[in-house]
């Protein structure tokens, strides 16, 4: 009798905290409503007021002159390509180290190792001057080359290949060098069609933070039309004047975030998994 | 296989491991290791951005650091920052994730919510919580003028504007260390939940004896990624503040980025982040050896 009346109080609790959840929820969503309802109103409304949470009176305007404006666009296109570069190139090195740290036995290789984890130690703020010096240098600033480059060579995405490939049975890689197959072709045949959720999860991190980079494309990509679209979203906040007014500029905030948000939406079980991941599991 | 077969093929092995080593490896010296040891030398240097003035001059940036009056302003304001945020947002985190954790589509969507806007950049994080906290036109005016107050100026108000950074930042950065406590949580043997059940255990009882002493690895992780990367706030008050008002919100990563690219001292910006790093790596070795002797 106790007992049916403490789960029946249990579960009046449990509907209350998922209640008070729902409503923090929504409260914290509000922020974002809020900017996408003023992306679709007219300015005139805008300057009037910017109450409320609903797009009345509705416009698409502020996109379509966005689109006519040229620079946003321009911009997505830097990032889409900045980030589409550096999440190949370092799905294709991490992996490869990954693989060797895990598989392969060679010389010196705790040394190596050690060495490569000193890298997570070491913060972006601590390079970044040196880094902007030496490639100031080579004369290579507001190219793509200097935005991707410098972001290759992770050391957590060599880690998380290599504690996915340790998990992989030995014997798949065993019978496939009996048939004297060349470590290149197990690699390429066997091993990375079996990485696909790893890759998949590295991958999509990898293009998050190649999207939302801002102190190095700040100081590398000083030219207006090499900015990613992070760096011109806050050209154009620190400078308020803009021409175009507050709908554009909310509309830009809202185009400029609507690929990640996809890209998160379609793989948030991806991004998940990969936290727990990188936990150590 | 004989012995000579086997060498050979150890040989074979070690060859394929270097070369599947080496474009992580160049790559890696090029953009990480060297310019870790360009950046000691230029910190040695009076040395500016462009031009080719350099001078060597010993450890004298360093010297100048400890007399730099907004050196250790910026110093304890990012601190300041720090123990805004971190405890706060480890605090929020575990609470959310105790919150969604669980079966049901409706769980599914909240832990989406809270998650995503850890996914927007920190420009549009920034424009958002702006607006948000104008006094002009942000969404709390209508609500100062119906209980009849002038709306507040947060981020130019002295002690309020980098509680609004701390908040902004809670609201960004939340969804990782909350991902990370759904983790552990999924963790947890189901039967330590069971004999607590049948103890008759409260929800309270529960949570202190079996679910925090059951994820406190992750909490010590949790802390430390905090920490680390907290300190390395700067987008928030570059573009929320400036570093106003006067200099209340200048933050340690703001202050180089402002030496070295709008004051061009290179060599004195080089030895400030060196600096930083120091205090990073520190408090990440005290929080691990703190959890290391709690384990014991």
């Amino acid at each position: 009798m106790a007992s049916a009346r403490t789960s029946g109080l249990r579960r009046v609790t449990d509907l209350l905290i998922l209640g008070a959840t729902v409503a923090f929820a929504i409260l914290w969503l509000l922020p974002v409503i809020w900017v996408v309802a003023m992306s679709l109103k007219p300015n005139a409304e805008l300057m009037r007021s910017t109450a409320g949470f609903l797009p009345v009176p509705f416009t698409l305007d502020n996109y379509i002159g966005l689109l006519k404006l040229d620079t946003v666009p321009r911009w997505l296109m830097h990032s889409l390509i900045v980030s589409v570069t550096m999440t190949c190139l370092v799905l294709v090195v991490s992996s490869m180290a990954g693989y060797a740290f895990a598989r392969l036995e060679f010389p010196f290789k705790k040394t190596l190792f050690l060495l490569m984890v000193a890298g997570l130690m070491v913060p972006e703020q601590a390079v970044f001057i040196p880094l902007h010096t030496m490639v100031s240098g080579w004369g290579l600033h507001n190219t793509h080359f200097a935005l991707v480059m410098p972001r290759v060579a992770v050391p957590i995405g060599v880690f998380l290949m290599m504690q996915f490939f340790r998990s992989v049975p030995k014997e798949l890689e065993e019978a496939a060098a009996i048939d004297h197959a060349s470590r290149l072709t197990i690699f390429l045949k066997i091993m990375l069609p079996l990485s696909v959720p790893a890759v998949t999860t590295l991958g999509l991190f990898t293009f998050i933070f190649a999207w939302n980079d801002f102190l190095w494309p700040l100081v590398s990509a000083t030219k207006a039309d090499m900015y990613t679209v992070t760096v011109g979203l806050a050209s154009i906040q620190s400078n308020f004047a803009f021409s175009e007014g507050l709908g554009a500029v909310m509309a830009s905030a809202v185009f400029a975030s609507l690929p990640i948000v996809l890209l998160f939406l379609i793989f948030q079980r991806f991004i998940v998994a990969g936290v727990a991941m990188s936990a150590g599991k | 296989m004989s012995a000579n077969s086997l060498i050979a093929a150890r040989r074979r092995d070690a060859l394929a491991a270097y070369l599947f080593l080496a474009p992580f490896g160049l790559i890696y010296i090029t953009f990480l290791v060297y310019p870790l040891f360009k950046g000691l030398w230029i910190s040695l240097h009076d040395w500016e951005l462009a031009g080719s003035y350099r001078e060597y001059i010993g450890f004298l940036n360093y010297e100048d650091l400890w007399t730099d009056t907004i050196f250790w302003k910026a110093v304890g304001n990012t601190l300041t920052f720090v123990a805004m945020t971190v405890p706060t947002m480890t605090a929020l985190a575990l609470v959310l994730a105790l919150a969604v954790f669980g079966q049901g589509r409706l769980k599914g969507v909240l832990r989406s919510i809270f998650f995503m806007s850890s996914v927007f950049s920190v420009s549009v994080v920034t424009l958002v919580w702006s607006m948000v906290l104008s006094a002009d036109n942000g969404l709390l005016v209508p609500f100062f003028h119906f209980i009849g107050m002038k709306p507040v100026n947060f981020l130019g108000h002295p002690t309020l504007a980098m509680p609004s950074i701390a908040l902004t930042t809670l609201w960004w950065g939340v969804g990782l260390p909350m991902a990370l406590f759904l983790a552990a949580l999924s963790q947890i043997p189901g039967e330590l939940y069971e004999a607590a059940e049948l103890d008759h255990a409260s929800r309270f009882t529960v949570l202190r004896r079996i679910t925090l002493p059951s994820i406190r690895h992750t909490v010590l992780l949790v802390l430390v990624l905090q920490i680390v990367g907290q300190f390395q706030i700067f987008g928030q008050a570059h573009l929320m503040t400036q570093g106003g008002p006067a200099n209340r919100t200048r933050t340690l990563v703001q202050y180089i980025y402002e030496t070295s690219f709008r004051d061009w001292q290179v060599g004195y910006a080089t030895a400030m982040s060196f600096g930083l790093f120091l205090l990073m790596l520190g408090f990440t070795m005290l929080q691990l050896w703190l959890g290391r002797k709690g384990d014991e």
